[in-house]
Parts: C-alpha cells; sequence; structure tokens
C-alpha cells in the first residue's frame, strides 16, 4: 500500500470530520421523537428520495437557488462546492488507472501527482489530467471570485458580506489556500516530471528557475497540512453546513418541522446555516443598522451567545425564508424561542360576555382590532357588503375580540389559546357561511389555528369572489396602481392572485421589481416588539422608495396595518383593496347578476 | 435705509413689521396667501377672555397700513447670502436684497387624517377644532351634519400633540385652554349638551387659564376625564361610538356621542422645513426651528442677520407671540445698529 507521511494531517483531518460528524448525526437523530424517526426511516426508504438526492445535486452541490439570487455569486458557490466534489470524484476514478487495488486509502487520489508521478501513456491518463487541471482552474476562478467578493460585494449582487468571527476566519482562508497549495505541488511536480497538463504544466515550466526537486517534497506536506487544517476547523465553523445541509433536507422533504425551541430538527437548522450573508440583503433590519438576520441569529444560538433582543427585533416578514438558498425556518425558530422567554402560564382572561350576537347570516364580517383602527376599511367594507346582495353582519361591532396572533407572535401561547377557544366560539354561534375579514393577520389565524366549520376568506379573496359570481360590479378608472403585497397575506398565506384581479377589475396595474414574495414588510409588524417609533417610519420611507411609487397615482394594499404604516409617510396616495372598490361601486348590478344570485349554494 | 423682509404676514409677522417699521426701517412682508391674519384670522374668540379675534388682526392691519409693504402671494423659493446682504428669490420672479429677514412662517394644523383611527373624514361628525370655530360665527346652537341638534359631544385633547407614533413628542401648548373655551361656548349655545372632555393632562399654565377651567366646571357643567381615545366608529344613526380609557381608573369606557371635536396640535409650517435649509437655521427634533438658545437669544437663528419670532421657532400663545414678535423687532435694531 502506498503511504508517505505528509499525508497524515490530511488523514487525521478527515477521520476526525468523519467521526464527529457522524456521532453528531446519530445524536440528533436519536433525539427525534419516536413518530418522528418513524417519519424519517419511511421516508429513506420510500421512492421519493429521489427528490432529495436531486436537491442534494442541485442545492447543496450545484446551489441552483444561489444562481437564481446573482449568477455571479451562483458560479462562485457552485464552483467550490460542485468543482471540488467532481475532482474528489473523478480522482477517485483516475486511481484506478493507475492502482492495482479495487480498493485505495482517501489520500491516494488526492495526492495522486506524488503517489503516480507519470501519466498513463494512454488517452484516457491524459484526459484524466486535463480534466483534473480544468477543474482545479474552475474552483481556482471561484476562490478569486470569493477573495474579491470580499471587497465589492456589490458585483455578486449582494449589499454587503456577513461579519465573520475569527474562527470563520481560520476556516475560510484554509479553504482558500487549500487550491493554490494543491496547484503549486501539482505545477512543482509536473516541472520535473511533465505528469500535469494545460495548467500545471505550463505553471510547472514557468517555475524551472526553482530548485523544483527541494521544494516539492514540502510543498505536498503544505498542502496535506492545509488540508487538515480545515478538516479540523470545520465541524466548528461555518462549514459545518456541508454535511448538515444534506441531513436537512431529507429530515425536511420526510416533513419534520421544529415544533419546540432546541428541537433536533432546528438544531440541525442552525448548523446547516453556511452564513452566505443572501438573508442580511433581503432584511429592511439591516438598512438601519441591526445585524439581527438569520446568518446572525443562527451563530448565537449555535454558539450558546446571549441574544434576547436578536430574537425579538424581527418584523417576521419572512422575506429572509424566502432568500434562504438553505431553506431554513428562522422566523419559525424566532416564534419558539419568544415562546420560551415569554410564556406566562398563569394569565386568565375575563370575557365580556352575551354581547355577541346570535342570529344567523350568510356572511360573518370580522374586521379585526387592525381595521377598527382604520375605520376607512370597515365602512368601505359595510359599502361592499351592502352590495353584495348576502345576509351580513360584523361580528366585532362593538366589542373587540381578538383572533390571538398578536399573543401568538410574542410567543404566549396559553394565552392565545384562550383568546382563540372564546373567539371561536362566538364564530360557531352565528352558523355564518362565510367568515369573511379584513386583516390578513386575523385570516391566517383562522385558517391555521381554528378549525372552523365554514369558507374563511380574506377581503381580497371575497371581492374576487363577489366579482366571479357578478354580486357587484365597479366603473374602470383610468388610474395606475402598484399593490403591495402584505408579508401575512402573501409570504404568509399565499394569496397573490386574488388582490391583483381586484385591482385589474378597477384600474391599472403596475408590475414591480420587489412583489409577490419579495414585496417589502411596511415595517408596522406586530412580530417585533422592539423597534422605535422613528426605525419603523424609517423602515416604511424604505419600502416605499423600493417599490418605487414615481409612476403609481396610488398605492393599493390589503391590510389595515400596511395601510396605516404606509399612509403616515407615504406621498403618493394609499389605499386599501376595499376603499377602491367601494369608493368605484356601481349602484345597480348588472341585469344577468340576477340569475347568478343563488351563487351561495354552491358554495 | 436698511430693508428687512418678514417672511409670513400672520400675528407674528404683523406685529415684527410694524415695530419695525415704527424704527424706521423699509420693511417688506412676504406672504403666500392674499390675506393677512394667518390662523387669527379664521379664529372667532380668543380665551382666556373671549376677545373677538377679529380685534386683534384689524388692529394690527391697521398699524400696518401705508407703513410696510406686503408681496402677497410670493413665497421664498431660494436664498442666498453675500457678505451681510441676504438675497431671496421669490416665487413671482422677483430677486430682492434685504439687511436682514426675521422668519415668521408660523405653524400648521395637525393634519387628523393621519390619527385614521379617529374617524376623521371617513365619519362627517367627527371634525378639528380649526372646524368648530366655524360653527361659532352665529349663536345659533351645534348640530350635526344631519341637522340633528348635538345632544353629547366629545372633546378629544392631544391629536398630534404628545404622540410619539405620528412622529410629535411635543406640546402644542394652546389647545388645552382652546378647549375649555370651545366647550364653554358650545355650552352656551347648546345649554342642555353633555360635554366631555378627554385629556391625557391638562396645562393651564397662564394667568386666567385656570379660572376658565373652574368656571367650565361649576358653572358649565362640563366634565373632564382624564383619558385616551382608541378609536371611533359609526352607528346606524350616525351617532359616534367612543371606545376610550379612563387612564386614572384604568378602565374602559364606552360612550355614544353627536359630534366628536379633534383637538389638533401645532405642527411647523409646510415650507418652513425647506426654508430653514434654505437659510442654513437648524431645526429641533420637532422640526421647529432652532434658536442660539431658548433664554436670552429666543429670536436669533445661527445665521447672522436672520431672525425668528413666533410659532416658527414652537408653539405660542397669541400674546406670547406678540410679545416675541415685539422682542424680535428689537432684535433686528440691536443688530443693524451695531453693523
Amino acid at each position: 500500500m502506498k503511504f508517505d507521511w505528509f499525508v497524515l494531517p490530511f488523514l487525521s483531518g478527515l477521520s476526525f470530520v468523519t467521526v464527529y460528524t457522524s456521532v453528531k448525526f446519530y445524536r440528533w437523530i436519536n433525539k427525534l421523537s419516536r413518530g418522528e424517526k418513524a417519519l424519517l426511516k419511511k421516508y429513506i426508504f420510500s421512492r421519493s428520495i429521489w427528490t432529495s438526492i436531486k436537491e442534494i445535486f442541485s442545492e447543496s452541490l450545484f446551489h441552483l437557488k444561489i444562481f437564481k439570487t446573482h449568477p455571479l455569486l451562483g458560479y462562485m458557490h457552485a464552483s467550490l462546492a460542485f468543482g471540488w466534489f467532481l475532482l474528489i470524484v473523478l480522482g477517485n476514478i483516475e486511481v484506478k488507472f493507475y492502482s492495482e487495488y479495487s480498493i485505495n486509502p482517501p489520500y491516494v487520489p488526492i495526492f495522486l501527482n506524488f503517489f503516480e508521478p507519470t501519466t498513463a501513456p494512454n488517452f484516457f491518463g491524459r484526459g484524466f489530467r486535463f480534466i483534473m487541471d480544468f477543474l482545479l482552474l474552475i474552483i481556482l476562478s471561484g476562490v478569486a471570485l470569493a477573495f474579491f467578493k470580499r471587497f465589492v460585494p456589490s458585483k455578486f449582487g449582494m449589499k454587503q458580506n456577513m461579519r465573520h468571527r475569527w474562527f470563520d476566519r481560520i476556516a475560510i482562508f484554509s479553504l482558500w489556500f487549500i487550491f493554490p497549495a494543491r496547484l503549486v505541488a501539482e505545477s512543482l511536480s509536473a516541472s520535473i516530471y511533465h505528469n500535469g497538463s494545460f495548467l500545471t504544466n505550463t505553471l510547472g515550466k514557468m517555475m524551472s528557475f526553482l530548485p523544483a526537486e527541494t521544494l516539492l517534497y514540502p510543498s505536498w506536506w503544505a498542502y496535506s497540512i492545509i488540508l487538515g487544517i480545515f478538516f479540523f476547523a470545520l465541524p466548528f465553523s461555518r462549514y459545518m453546513h456541508i454535511p448538515t445541509e444534506v441531513l436537512l433536507i431529507l429530515m425536511r422533504n420526510a416533513g419534520i418541522r421544529s415544533r419546540y425551541f432546541s428541537h433536533p430538527y432546528q438544531e440541525v437548522e442552525t448548523e446547516a446555516c453556511s452564513r452566505c450573508g443572501i438573508c442580511i440583503d433581503s432584511c429592511q433590519l439591516t438598512s438601519i443598522g441591526y445585524a439581527i438576520q438569520p446568518s446572525y441569529y443562527l451563530r448565537t444560538i449555535r454558539y450558546n451567545e446571549l441574544h434576547r433582543e436578536i430574537t425579538d427585533n424581527c418584523l417576521l416578514c419572512g422575506r429572509c425564508v424566502e432568500a434562504c438558498p438553505v431553506g431554513i425556518f428562522s422566523t419559525d425558530i424566532r416564534r419558539h424561542e419568544r415562546t420560551l422567554q415569554h410564556e406566562m402560564r398563569t394569565v386568565k382572561f375575563k370575557f365580556n360576555q352575551n354581547k355577541f350576537s346570535n342570529t344567523y347570516t350568510e356572511v360573518l364580517y370580522f374586521a379585526g382590532c387592525m381595521t377598527h383602527l382604520t375605520p376607512g376599511i370597515k365602512k368601505a367594507m359595510t359599502t361592499i357588503l351592502e352590495h353584495s346582495g348576502y345576509s351580513w353582519q360584523i361580528l366585532d361591532e362593538d366589542e373587540n375580540i381578538c383572533c390571538g396572533r398578536p399573543l401568538l407572535l410574542a410567543g404566549q401561547i396559553s394565552a392565545a389559546n384562550q383568546v382563540i377557544i372564546h373567539t371561536r366560539t362566538q364564530i360557531e354561534k352565528t352558523r355564518a357561511k362565510i367568515l369573511v375579514t379584513s386583516c390578513p393577520i386575523c385570516y391566517k389565524t383562522f385558517k391555521e389555528n381554528y378549525r372552523l366549520n365554514m369558507l374563511i376568506m380574506h377581503h381580497s379573496q371575497f371581492i374576487d369572489h363577489l366579482y366571479t359570481h357578478n354580486r357587484i360590479a365597479t366603473q374602470y378608472r383610468n388610474v395606475n396602481v402598484k399593490y403591495h403585497d402584505p408579508c401575512e397575506l402573501g409570504r404568509g398565506a399565499n394569496i397573490y392572485v386574488e388582490p391583483r384581479r381586484v385591482i385589474e377589475q378597477i384600474a391599472n396595474l403596475l408590475p414591480s421589481s420587489s412583489e409577490k414574495n419579495k414585496a417589502p414588510c411596511c415595517g408596522g409588524s406586530l412580530g417585533n416588539t422592539m423597534l422605535q417609533a422613528e426605525e419603523k417610519k424609517l423602515i416604511a420611507k424604505r419600502a416605499l422608495s423600493e417599490m418605487n411609487l414615481t409612476s403609481a397615482d396610488l398605492l393599493v394594499t390589503a391590510c389595515p396595518l400596511c395601510l396605516k404604516t404606509f399612509s403616515a409617510v407615504s406621498s403618493v396616495s394609499v389605499k386599501d383593496l376595499s376603499q377602491l372598490v367601494a369608493e368605484n361601486i356601481c349602484e345597480k348590478i348588472p341585469n344577468n347578476a340576477q340569475k347568478i344570485h343563488k351563487a351561495v349554494e354552491t358554495l | 435705509m436698511p430693508r428687512i423682509a418678514v417672511i409670513g404676514g400672520g400675528v407674528a409677522g404683523m406685529e415684527v413689521a410694524f415695530r419695525l417699521s415704527q424704527l424706521s426701517f423699509e420693511v417688506d412682508i412676504i406672504e403666500k396667501s392674499f390675506i393677512l391674519g394667518g390662523h387669527v384670522h379664521k379664529w372667532q374668540k380668543l380665551f382666556p377672555d373671549f376677545t373677538p379675534a377679529h380685534q386683534i388682526v384689524d388692529q394690527l392691519k391697521n398699524q400696518l397700513r401705508d407703513k410696510v409693504n406686503i408681496l402677497f402671494g410670493n413665497e421664498v423659493i431660494k436664498a442666498e447670502q453675500e457678505n451681510t446682504k441676504h438675497i431671496l428669490y421669490l416665487s413671482d420672479g422677483t430677486t430682492q436684497v434685504y439687511d436682514a429677514i426675521v422668519i415668521t412662517t408660523g405653524f400648521k394644523l395637525f393634519n387628523a387624517n393621519r390619527k385614521e383611527e379617529y374617524g376623521y373624514s371617513v365619519y362627517p361628525n367627527v371634525i378639528t377644532s380649526s372646524e368648530l370655530e366655524e360653527y361659532f360665527q352665529n349663536d345659533k346652537p351645534i348640530i350635526t351634519k344631519e341637522n340633528r341638534i348635538v345632544e353629547r359631544i366629545a372633546f378629544i385633547h392631544c391629536v398630534g400633540s404628545r404622540d410619539e407614533k405620528v412622529g410629535n413628542r411635543h406640546c402644542s401648548k394652546v389647545c388645552c385652554i382652546t378647549a375649555v373655551k370651545q366647550a364653554i361656548e358650545v355650552a352656551q349655545r347648546n345649554p342642555d349638551a353633555e360635554i366631555y372632555l378627554f385629556y391625557m393632562d391638562l396645562r393651564m399654565f397662564d394667568r386666567k387659564f385656570e379660572d376658565l377651567y373652574l368656571q367650565a366646571q361649576t358653572e358649565y357643567g362640563i366634565k373632564f376625564v382624564r383619558g385616551r381615545l382608541s378609536e371611533v366608529s359609526e352607528k346606524a344613526d350616525s351617532r359616534l361610538f367612543l371606545k376610550l380609557e379612563d387612564t386614572l381608573l384604568g378602565k374602559p369606557l364606552r360612550l355614544t356621542v353627536d359630534l366628536v371635536v379633534l383637538m389638533v396640535g401645532m405642527e411647523t409650517a409646510e415650507n418652513s422645513i425647506q426654508l430653514a435649509n434654505a437659510l442654513g437655521i437648524p431645526v429641533g427634533q420637532d422640526n421647529f426651528m432652532l434658536p442660539v438658545n431658548c433664554h436670552s437669544q429666543k429670536n436669533i437663528t445661527g445665521n447672522r442677520g436672520i431672525f425668528v419670532a413666533g410659532c416658527a421657532s414652537g408653539p405660542k400663545s397669541i400674546g406670547e407671540t406678540l410679545a416675541d414678535a415685539r422682542s424680535a423687532a428689537l432684535e433686528v435694531y440691536s443688530y443693524l445698529n451695531c453693523n
């Protein structure tokens, strides 16, 4: 068997990583509940495992999502990950041409030019040397880009870099130096044995003035030592994401989710974060100077640092989750941690009873507390409901009842559950067919936390429904409208189409570069309990400039909180979708509407 | 003869201009509208003694007659400085050169639309204190938009003042006593009406204010509640339903009224910030102009030859504004005579 003492740093590093990762993986999987383990097991032996394998290739290696964020950034990540991967795989195949053994120690392909200095004199021998040189060149270009990215992140579509700790820097530098070290060692080898290809041979010739024979052996040592440093640093640095992401993809596709703070899935997510910093750009708190983005947040969790202010200082808008190339549900982690911090198990609410209606109507309208603070929306909805031909009533006319979401976002689960039970009872008493709410926050809560036996609609969906059933008609106005997707309605509840269809009935809807899942948060989010009023205002202003309203006459949104926040700072007038409809509603319903008047039965 | 520009023809500007003309300077008033008197012009009676507002405005106008040049419908577009001279480019295209400038741009009323939860411009019977003044043009009972006699009315203090959420931390100073004055005027017209004032604190800072406050309670039975309004909604009969908190009892409160009056506060005037930037005068966190210091140099700005008077440097009552204007005139006089 081939061996030389210089492989020891590499070999010990590799063994360490393998053992460490295996133990870690075993512990994580062991910590899952029995049901979750069964889920994972069932998944791994099912046919859908192929989707995960595909995802591991496309995301862990090829970084397709990052390519979509920015092609150059994608290339940088892919050249390093996919390039290195191919180097290892092809290296292992190449060895087969030289070795009499069918199984070789892992260091042989890595240091092949040392162990097999003469190129196999055939097409495959030269071909492989060429491919290996080519891959090394690709990786080196990735390293060069990574180096330049430190100085000019803007060329990579990023506003700023992640600020790394010293330990991560060691890992980064060792990674960067691996490939130049390999290049030097192979070039020196080529200058003596001419065993390289276009890259190493050329460089070898250029280095012919050097005493190659004396330098060659130390250069192999250097290459091995740098690899060793990287492998020893890997489990404690950001590069732990390399093995962990594979496990994360498997667990996520198996349907496992984090259910509480420090859940094993969350621990996997934490270590699967590569701190690439893409979330930093997507976050609206970055520009006002807070380093609270998932990259930073997950780092504090991983290294057990104090981070209470980071946990609470988040709009929970979900833009980072959309942007994350690894698919980490960081907003869930925050909510779980808030639950841990703020839960008050002793609170007992007293509710005002008997003030709610028991009468039956087809439609039950729940304005929500934020709508009460923007009475324009409530008034508009009243007009629309009057025209709809449905019998209707407002559930929270006099008494404020709450959907419970503000308490949920603050992590006060048992208090929220009391409110939810109370409100659900009031809603069920009316036996309505459709529950309409103006507030996306309430909508999401009714959908997810209430298990109601009726149709739940946000008013954008309800108005869209009224149009499709010819229950209302509006006049067309020649105004240019931009639509702002509220976080909870868009990213939160996936409602993008209906509000746009409604606007197109009335006005000219302009496209926007930051809309749908990329839409900015207005800044008024109930999810953030740390920001000052002035800071929220700044976020709102910047959100408006991000949406670029220069050609718009009107900004339309579909959330009372967004309306309120934007109205305070916008120079363009801001309206809720319902207001736009109510202002342009026709008094008479077109004749054919009568026929379809019984559309509610079809629901 | 030195030329002086007074920017803004409200009561502060008129008083400064008159005093400076008395000191035999050549004075121009640059006024963006076509009338003099600013906000006071729109007011009926003044606290604390119910002096008719037009008396004050008329008196100031008479003093100015033939002594001061008034450039109506004009605004300052650009300003330049050459040694001690100030060059102003006006919106009518002319360029004027002055030796000193007095800024009396005053204030604007808080736009109540920004507190949408109070229902202004959503519900017709939610009005501002300034709009209520129009009801006082005659002695007829106060009626709602549906011509019902007002039986119950609520005054809401601190709308747009002392409210971090709308970005105004400052106190507008005069709304407390204005509310007491207006409540009494309503009580005189609608003797049977129930009148509620919902205040944060009552700041009766000047002479006779406490007396008026006492009179409002004892003589007119006006009810003062320390409380904050959370939201207004409209009932089917177009009466207004208020949800409030009694902050002394710490309990929620509900009330149905016919009319809601929002005591809108003062904010720095529309173009004051641009003007301050153009003339190089710092503004405070509240956007009002900052004099060199607020005790002994409250009319002097950091920029030589530029002075400030009246509400441009923060909320003031009419008496304070006039005194401030006279003091500014004297500052201008000493500045020009020492040069």
